[in-house]
């Protein structure tokens, strides 16, 4: 058990990942990603469409296998980490099951791994209290708003504790408005639940406001170019306003104009 | 309702609910709806008939004047399209000579015969149908090799099966803890069709679900058996159904032939050969058991969209528009 706490919550060594290898349409996705994310940090990956940011989060969830190099989460290889529910993921469409009520989503990884239908409800009205959807277990996700399905996404992912969640552009269909909200939530729950949460984004606001270190990726092929910590402290609404918080976004802009080639 | 739900009638759980309300308002409307269709459109057949008739019968005289339209239209008159009246008067006549039974008793109790080797039929099709569409999801390599063979399937004339059947029901089936009678066997003749559709729309739907959906699966480490029932075959739910639907009128239709060309007697293809037969003395009487014969299948169709509409209050919840 202290081990496991010790080891980080991801561990990248020279990963590579090429598609449809040695066929005419080879492309090589990642080059040489080298990566440690610690326990309980929030760490952004961004880059622009293409670059292999979603691809990199399903390495560390073991959803895809490294053509090179090792992935570890949480000192287990990444296929173990999965199997062992160390992580949960959210992606950018909420992906709730429409022929399940709120509740019935929400329970499915839990009846999945066999709990007691006792069990599973009262932990499904505990995430319904974490995202402040008490009144809207039984309702069905096509009643709700996009940003509701994503926080009844996010309480499926966390609803076993896992000490890891994963999120793809999960607030990349949401209007801006909804989505600044939801990312004050997000770092609401983020520190009621100690989770470690890697988040890929396109938004340089989105990566800013959220995370405490910003992973900088290039286009084809998906290199790191940058690492920026956020050092922000504790955010609220007039952290976006702040002249430090538009220096880190003009930094990360920078970052991403470098231009290719270029270590 | 949800254990701890708050009745602020302010809150959106309340508009939602006011929405769930709506639809079912608007569900009852369009249902009305369509039952004034099917019988205004019964209606407009009734007079195309009638019309036609009229028309068709008065060709040769118009012949004269109009040449051609006589010579590519068929005729009418009494033996081929017999009046609607005396269609609808037949129903109440008796068919034979020393039996007092009327016509319509006669078409019921053979469209019971009939529906009951449809229903067994149309039950034994989605089972295999559904049972091909579960093993193939489960291979590429499977689904690549027995398509082809399943679409070939239906090639073969069902004529051609009907006696194999017939024959391999009476002579090798007697191990049975139950006697297996030819009613049966044109069930199974059935079954010959409607597995069709249910394995191709249910292979559809159980690969219907997004990637994402199976990527979640897979982060949750779940089993391919708890893939396939918690993600796979509730998603394939609307392509059953569409399936469904088709099944249940091919049922009908399969049932029909399977005892026409086996030779089973009780049923609707017994009754419309016999009536075919003797045409000319009475061809009311071939109109009055092909309707029923028709209303089969519409009665199979109406019992499967009945049926749609209680999984889906149910379970699937999907829109009324859909």
């Amino acid at each position: 058990m202290t081990a496991t706490r010790v080891a980080p919550a991801v561990e990248m060594v020279l990963v590579s990942k090429v598609f449809n290898r040695g066929k005419p349409n080879e492309v090589l996705a990642l080059d040489d990603i080298s990566l440690s994310v610690g326990q309980r940090e929030f760490i952004t990956l961004i880059g622009p469409s293409g670059c292999g940011k979603s691809t990199l989060l399903r390495l560390m969830a073991g959803l895809l296998d490294p053509t090179v190099g090792e992935v570890t989460v949480n000192g287990k290889t990444a296929n173990q980490a999965r199997a062992d529910r160390e992580y949960g993921i959210a992606f950018q469409t909420a992906g709730l099951f429409d022929w399940r009520s709120v509740q019935q989503n929400i329970e499915l990884p839990l009846q999945l791994m066999g709990w007691s239908k006792r069990e599973r409800r009262q932990r499904a009205r505990e995430m319904l209290t974490l995202v402040k959807l008490e009144e809207f277990g039984g309702h069905y996700p096509r009643e709700l708003s996009g940003g509701m399905q994503q926080r009844v996404a996010i309480a499926r992912a966390l609803s076993f504790q896992p000490s890891i969640l994963f999120m793809d552009e999960p607030f990349g269909a949401l209007d801006e408005m909804t989505r600044e909200h939801m990312q004050t939530e997000l770092l609401r729950i983020w520190g009621e639940t100690h989770t470690t949460v890697v988040f890929v984004t396109h938004s340089i606001p989105e990566a800013v406001f959220l995370s405490e270190r910003v992973v900088v990726m290039s286009p084809r092929p998906g290199r790191l170019f940058a690492e920026l910590p956020v050092d922000l402290g504790a955010r609220d609404f007039d952290t976006r306003e702040s002249p430090e918080f538009f220096e880190r976004v003009t930094a990360v802009r920078e970052a991403l104009r470098r231009p290719d080639g270029v270590e | 309702m949800t254990i701890g739900a708050s009745s602020d009638p302010g809150t959106s759980a309340a508009v939602a609910d006011e929405v769930r309300r709506y639809e079912r308002r608007v569900a009852i409307r369009m249902a009305v709806r369509r039952v004034a269709v099917f019988v205004s459109f019964l209606v407009v057949l009734a007079f195309a008939y009638t019309g036609y008739k009229a028309f068709g019968g008065a060709i040769d005289d118009a012949q004269t004047e109009w040449p051609v339209v006589g010579s590519f239209l068929p005729r009418s008159d009494d033996l081929t399209m017999p009046p609607l009246l005396d269609i609808a008067a037949e129903v109440s006549v008796p068919p034979q000579r020393n039996n007092a039974k009327p016509l319509g008793v006669f078409v019921l109790e053979a469209a019971l015969f009939t529906l009951r080797e449809a229903a067994l039929g149309f039950f034994l099709g989605v089972i295999l149908g559904i049972g091909i569409a579960v093993l193939l999801v489960r291979s590429k390599w499977l689904e690549r090799g027995v398509s082809p063979y399943i679409v070939a399937s239906q090639t073969i004339p069902l004529v051609a099966i009907a006696p194999i059947v017939i024959i391999w029901g009476r002579t090798s089936l007697d191990w049975l803890p139950f006697t297996w009678e030819d009613w049966m066997s044109v069930a199974l003749i059935a079954t010959y069709l409607t597995f069709f559709p249910v394995a191709v729309n249910g292979l559809r739907g159980l690969h219907s679900p997004a990637p994402e959906d199976v990527e979640l699966m897979a982060s949750y480490a779940a089993t391919p058996n708890q893939t396939l029932v918690r993600l796979r075959l509730p998603a394939s739910t609307p392509y059953l159904f569409v399936a469904f639907k088709l099944a249940a009128t091919v049922a009908v239709v399969g049932a029909i032939v399977g005892e026409i060309s086996a030779g089973v007697r009780g049923g609707l293809g017994r009754l419309i050969l016999d009536f075919a037969g003797r045409y000319t003395t009475g061809p009311e009487r071939l109109y009055v058991s092909v309707a029923g014969a028709a209303a089969l299948g519409i009665l199979a169709f109406g019992l499967v969209t009945l049926s749609q509409r209680f999984v889906r209050a149910a379970r699937v919840r999907e829109s009324v528009s859909t």
